[in-house]
């Protein structure tokens, strides 16, 4: 793909949000430094909100490279990095939000202005949380496992899999019983 | 009941009931939420969105079991039906084009009455919305959140404290919450207004879409009003931002209208009968000129420019003449331009009857 500004490849992929709305920018890495620097005047006029809270985290001149070694960061549970979020606008796994939450929180002060949840909270608690983000993870090389006939291993995750597994619905079931004993 | 059965009856959201149902059509409100223990919809493989599906499906099973959901709720495996039932579905608003037009194991779940229904594997793993007719937000919340218990109840969903419900989209996060009211407004597109309150809708965060929301156009003059952001906010703070301002437009909607009525009564009742006209004499009739010439008729019925036909009859027409639903309707396979005809003779039929919906009248 080419850059947008000039003639070079572009290798950055950027969405910038103009009042809520994303607008996709594909930049060569000098277009894209140029972009973010908020030095540089022109891109002052144009620096949307998100590449200017961004470029504020890091050093003029290693803006892009910076941002290049970020957006190849993969989250340990789901493998997608951020450059693969930036492209689909989709996350991969719950983890994302904890793994990527610096990235994240200027995306989410521009599309909501808050970054914190004051609303409806599951009765259920959700101290399981890691467990389940284990259960994504161990699922995943169970399959890559497989994929490369590592059928030891395999089984081996399988079982860990299933350890978790029992001990959640043990716990649910416990959580049940009690929510109903107290009802009663 | 089945899906066929559905195609006849008509929705909740047809009945032309409810407060200030004139100009509001429904009010719905959509929860996005992931289970805890599968990754988002975009990193799943086959067997994650199997096996979603088949948590979820035993889920709904045992709710049904124990009385908490009707035992005559439809399951659908969305991939498994046929293409003109799956466009049903979007038509009747129970289903999204996204997930009538996705892969893998997905599911729909409807409540005979369609005043609910879920999406298995859409965007996230379970989307689910309550539909009322008029404008009913207050209700439909608590009926909503009533549901919401239920499922989880079940299901262990993504949560994290700090960022609410999780979602595969950063737009939804927190607490994944969609309010919209679906209102009729040809007075503020005849007068040339509607721009202008979108613009200042926008400036208060909140989105309007057409009749099929996302990219959908504003076929027929029906416009979405909902909430854009879904973090830092309660739900009922959320829901009442969309609440108070529907009141506002509607009282928009009525001004251009006595405006119209007042400035230029002859040129409106000329318009409104030259659709009536169109709509009950055509030979065939795309669907496109079937939505703009009902929503005349639709405001004439409402200004007492017509006085035989009844507003439940019109917002049944909008649906049963959309392209699935005639195919499902009339039990056969059509084509454009044989739908185009077929449209035109369902309209005939239903608009020159004295008794609307009399299929033995032609």
């Amino acid at each position: 793909m080419q850059c947008q500004r000039c003639e070079r490849d572009a290798t950055f992929h950027i969405t910038d949000l103009v009042d809520g709305k994303p607008n996709e920018l594909h930049l060569c890495e000098q277009c894209a430094q140029t972009f973010l620097s908020p030095s540089d005047e022109e891109a002052a006029e144009v620096m949307p909100a998100m590449a200017g809270l961004l470029a504020q985290h890091l050093a003029v001149g290693e803006t892009a490279d910076q941002l290049a070694r970020l957006d190849q960061r993969a989250c340990p549970i789901c493998s997608i990095t951020f450059l693969e979020f930036r492209k689909q606008g989709r996350l991969g796994c719950p983890h994302d939000y904890v793994f990527f939450a610096e990235e994240l929180e200027p995306l989410l002060l521009n599309i909501h202005d808050q970054t914190h949840h004051i609303g409806k909270v599951p009765k259920r608690c959700s101290q399981g949380a890691d467990q389940q983000t284990q259960l994504i993870r161990l699922r995943r090389e169970m399959k890559e496992a497989i994929a490369t006939e590592n059928y030891e291993q395999a089984s081996q995750l399988r079982d860990e899999i299933h350890g978790i597994e029992d001990q959640s619905q043990t716990t649910d079931s416990q959580t049940t019983d009690s929510q109903t004993k107290g009802e009663a | 009941m089945q899906l066929d059965d559905l195609a006849s009856s008509s929705g909740e959201w047809l009945k032309g009931t409810g407060p200030e149902s004139d100009i509001v059509i429904s009010s719905r409100i959509r929860l996005a939420r992931n289970l805890a223990d599968f990754p988002f919809m975009s990193r799943t493989t086959e067997a994650d969105r199997a096996e979603i599906e088949k948590t979820l499906h035993s889920h709904v099973t045992a709710l049904q079991e124990s009385g908490k959901f009707p035992r005559e709720t439809l399951y659908f495996n969305v991939g498994e039906l046929e293409e003109v039932d799956r466009q049903f579905l979007v038509e009747r608003q129970l289903i999204s084009r996204e997930q009538a037009e996705g892969e893998g194991a997905r599911a729909a779940v409807i409540d005979p009455s369609e005043r609910f229904s879920v999406m298995i594997n859409e965007e996230d793993h379970l989307r689910f919305q309550v539909m009322h007719s008029g404008l009913d937000l207050g209700s439909t919340w608590q009926q909503i959140n009533e549901l919401d218990d239920l499922i989880e109840e079940q299901a262990t969903y993504a949560f994290s404290n700090k960022l609410g419900y999780l979602t595969a989209c950063p737009t939804n996060v927190g607490t994944g919450v969609r309010v919209s009211v679906m209102l009729h407004l040809p007075a503020l597109v005849i007068t040339r207004q509607i721009e202008k309150v979108f613009k200042s809708l926008q400036k208060i965060n909140l989105a309007v879409r057409g009749l099929y929301g996302e990219g959908s156009q504003a076929m027929g003059d029906f416009y979405q009003i909902s909430n854009q952001i879904t973090l830092g906010l309660t739900e009922e703070e959320l829901t009442k931002k969309v609440a108070d301002v529907v009141p506002v437009l509607i009282d928009y909607e009525r001004q251009a209208r006595e405006f119209l009525v007042r400035e230029s009564h002859d040129t409106l009742h000329d318009r409104v009968s030259r659709a009536y006209g169109i709509l009950r004499t055509a030979q065939t009739i795309s669907s496109e000129e079937t939505m703009h010439l009902l929503s005349s008729v639709r405001m004439g019925i409402n200004l007492g420019l017509i006085s035989e036909l009844e507003i439940p009859t019109i917002n049944k027409l909008f649906i049963h003449t959309q392209p699935a639903h005639l195919q499902k309707l009339s039990g056969v396979e059509l084509d454009k331009s044989d739908r185009d005809v077929e449209r035109a003779t369902y309209l005939r039929r239903n608009l020159n009857s004295n008794k609307p919906g009399d299929p033995t009248q032609n």
